[in-house]
């Protein structure tokens, strides 16, 4: 790596120019890899519905990227960032929307609902707020066996109004296992807007209620973010308990492909757009002398040549036979009862 | 051998599993000092100490959900619903967590969910319900309902050492009230999926499980000492997965079924068990499947509402007889 010309200022949160880069090439995956979803999206590639995280990304990446080896982190619809710090394939993510027998659901369900323990992940299921209850189960089963393992669980602004949410939180802060929580709160939960979700001003407000410490950040410029979410992960990891973070952000566009986004003002959009975290990023990067714009493009070509790759890969691939759907109700019996009607 | 109540028997099956495996461990309301409602796990934190007996606040879900997550990671948890009533606050995490985990994912979640369930103990709506028949319709959990003490242990075992998600349903009516001689250092466990012919007939097979296990077997006394019938009584044990070979088999070996169950009529167990047997065994039958049930009504209070709505005894013999008859 060729050294930055000259540094204005020097790199914060501890992190290496080797670490700016990386947290770059993460950013620009996951947004290539949606821009590449919603192309093939387009193209009816895609099975169902397909939901984005544009504008979001450099929180997923971020609070990801504070996890060691060894931590869990469960992930919403938008922390495909997240996924990707850990160690998710953007094949299986191409896999899984476009319903792949090949992919890790085996067509199962959809996006990023899927699990890998050993890289770090726990995908969601639907219904929001469920994960927190989950998750403070796995983390409760570090703090049983002396693991020095920490989860992390992502939320919405939406999922906060959950009881499984409260519920959660509750017996996780009680317990003091090492979790960190984070809420996105990216403005809208579908169509409704977070002033109709919540009477609080700051979701971080709701922490006074289970005894933990909170904070709010900008969860488009990664710097705090990943301080915030460092603090909170070495708080977990010393045994200090759970930590909620508000990250506050913006998602610029609708709940999923579908979504006209009638509800959000135009200017409102415009305005967040000027406040993209990766032009943020890239901008302050470059502007502190910390790296060259040169291995900035050498990322962005890796990124293109691995998802020219991964496509290419995906669409190749078949579809699951429709028979596999009978297996893995249970462990035994293995295979679920086919039904007469259908045994030729 | 010494005499062990049901309850005993649940309480030496959990005792000797967390003895047996470190990474089982026990989750709910009030079961640490206390005990739980019931004491089931008197004794237990002072065995185990806290981190294996845990005291939870006031949250099914969360105390599911966070099983489930143990689950995942090796552990056995074990979760106690103070009554199963209020299992239905944990639905969702069963139904659509729990239940669907392996499917979606290809991870195991072996836990246990138990908690004292049904009536006949003036406990009133919201602490005597029978939960089995919104669990029964979701793939991917299994359900076993002790009637004995024997299964009481065995199937505690059973469920532990499953790597499948278990609802383990005893009744509280039976806790101190049946008592048995149960082998000492031996490893008792009752197979998940099979019946046991809880006595053995030729004229009228009585399907059931749980509690009314026993008005059956009181029932078929009765029709063999006034009517010289013999009644065949099947106790199903295990819900899920049921065992259709012994239900057939005492079909056509009986060739009329009486089934019986303390839950509500609409949408019970009996109406799957029936059409079963109709797709299964239709031209064994020398009568219609008949059942007898709770009525279609919330369980009331007093006593003498509950024993109306509750299938009772003369109930079954009723209902044999009119099967008897064809």
């Amino acid at each position: 790596m060729a050294a930055p010309a000259a540094r204005r200022s020097p790199i914060p949160a501890g992190l290496s120019e080797d670490a700016l880069l990386e947290i770059y090439y993460y950013l620009r995956l996951t947004r290539s890899l949606e821009e590449r979803l919603v192309n093939l999206y387009r193209q009816s590639k895609v099975i169902g519905g397909l939901y984005g995280s544009l504008g979001q990304e450099g929180q997923s990446v971020a609070s990801a990227y504070a996890l060691e080896p060894g931590d869990i982190v469960s992930p919403l619809i938008r922390n495909v960032g997240s996924m990707l710090v850990m160690g998710a394939m953007p094949l299986d993510l191409l896999r899984q929307y476009m319903a792949k027998g090949t992919g890790p659901a085996r067509g199962r369900d959809s996006g990023v609902h899927f699990v890998d323990l050993e890289r770090g992940y726990l995908g969601n299921i639907s219904h929001l707020g469920d994960m927190v209850p989950v998750m403070a189960g796995i983390a409760l089963s570090f703090k049983l066996r002396g693991e020095r393992r920490v989860g992390l669980v992502h939320v919405g602004d939406g999922a906060s109004s959950t009881g499984a949410f409260h519920e959660g939180m509750n017996l996780a802060a009680v317990q003091r296992v090492p979790l960190v929580v984070i809420i996105e709160n990216n403005g809208y939960a579908y169509s409704t807007p977070t002033s109709r979700q919540t009477a609080v001003k700051r979701l971080a407000e709701k922490a006074k209620a289970y005894g933990v410490p909170a904070e709010t950040v900008d969860g488009n410029d990664i710097f705090p973010v990943y301080e915030a979410s460092t603090r909170a992960v070495e708080r977990a990891r010393l045994g200090e308990g759970v930590t909620l973070i508000e990250v506050v952000t913006y998602r610029r566009k609708g709940h999923a492909e579908h979504d006209d986004q009638r509800y959000q003002p135009k200017e409102e959009r415009e305005h967040w757009a000027r406040l993209d975290p990766i032009d943020r990023y890239v901008w302050r990067l470059v502007a502190e002398g910390w790296v060259e714009q040169a291995n900035l493009k050498a990322v962005d070509d890796r990124v293109t040549a691995e998802l020219d790759t991964a496509v290419a890969v995906a669409e190749g691939e078949p579809p699951p036979g429709g028979d596999t759907a009978l297996s893995d109700v249970l462990a035994d019996p293995p295979e679920a009862e086919r039904l007469w009607h259908r045994r030729r | 051998m010494p005499e062990v109540t049901y309850l005993e028997a649940l309480r030496q099956g959990l005792w000797e599993e967390m003895e047996r495996d470190e990474r089982v461990f026990i989750l709910g309301e009030d079961i640490g000092i206390y005990g739980g409602a019931f004491k089931v796990t008197e004794g237990f934190i002072d065995r185990f100490g806290p981190s294996r007996v845990i005291d939870t606040p006031i949250s099914e879900a969360a105390i599911v959900g966070a099983a489930a997550g143990a689950a995942h990671m090796g552990l056995r948890p074990v979760a106690e619903m103070q009554f199963i009533d209020f299992i239905s606050c944990a639905y969702d995490m069963l139904t659509n967590y729990v239940a669907t985990a392996r499917y979606r994912t290809g991870v195991a979640t072996p836990m246990v969910v138990r908690g004292p369930s049904g009536g006949y103990v003036r406990g009133g709506p919201f602490h005597s319900q029978m939960p089995e028949a919104a669990f029964f319709h979701t793939p991917g959990l299994k359900i076993v309902c002790p009637a004995t003490a024997r299964d009481a242990k065995g199937l505690i075992k059973a469920a532990i050492r499953d790597d499948d998600p278990v609802l383990y349903l005893e009744h509280k009516f039976l806790y101190r009230r049946i008592k048995e001689h149960l082998p000492e250092g031996e490893d008792l466990l009752t197979p998940i999926g099979k019946a046991r012919v809880a006595r053995e007939g030729t004229d009228l097979s009585i399907v059931t499980y749980s509690a009314t296990v026993w008005k059956a077997l009181e029932a078929a006394e009765e029709i063999a000492v006034k009517d010289g019938a013999s009644v065949e009584v099947i106790d199903l044990r295990s819900l899920v997965p049921l065992d259709d070979a012994a239900i057939m088999e005492s079909v056509k070996k009986t060739n009329k079924v009486l089934i019986v169950h303390e839950d509500t009529r609409t949408g019970g167990i009996a109406g799957e068990i029936a059409a079963r047997i109709n797709e299964q065994a239709f031209e064994w039958l020398d009568g219609p499947i008949l059942r007898v049930t709770a009525h279609d009504v919330p369980l009331p209070y007093a006593p003498t509402l509950e024993d109306f709505v509750l299938p009772q005894t003369a109930d079954i013999v009723t209902a044999a007889r009119r099967l008897l008859a064809y």
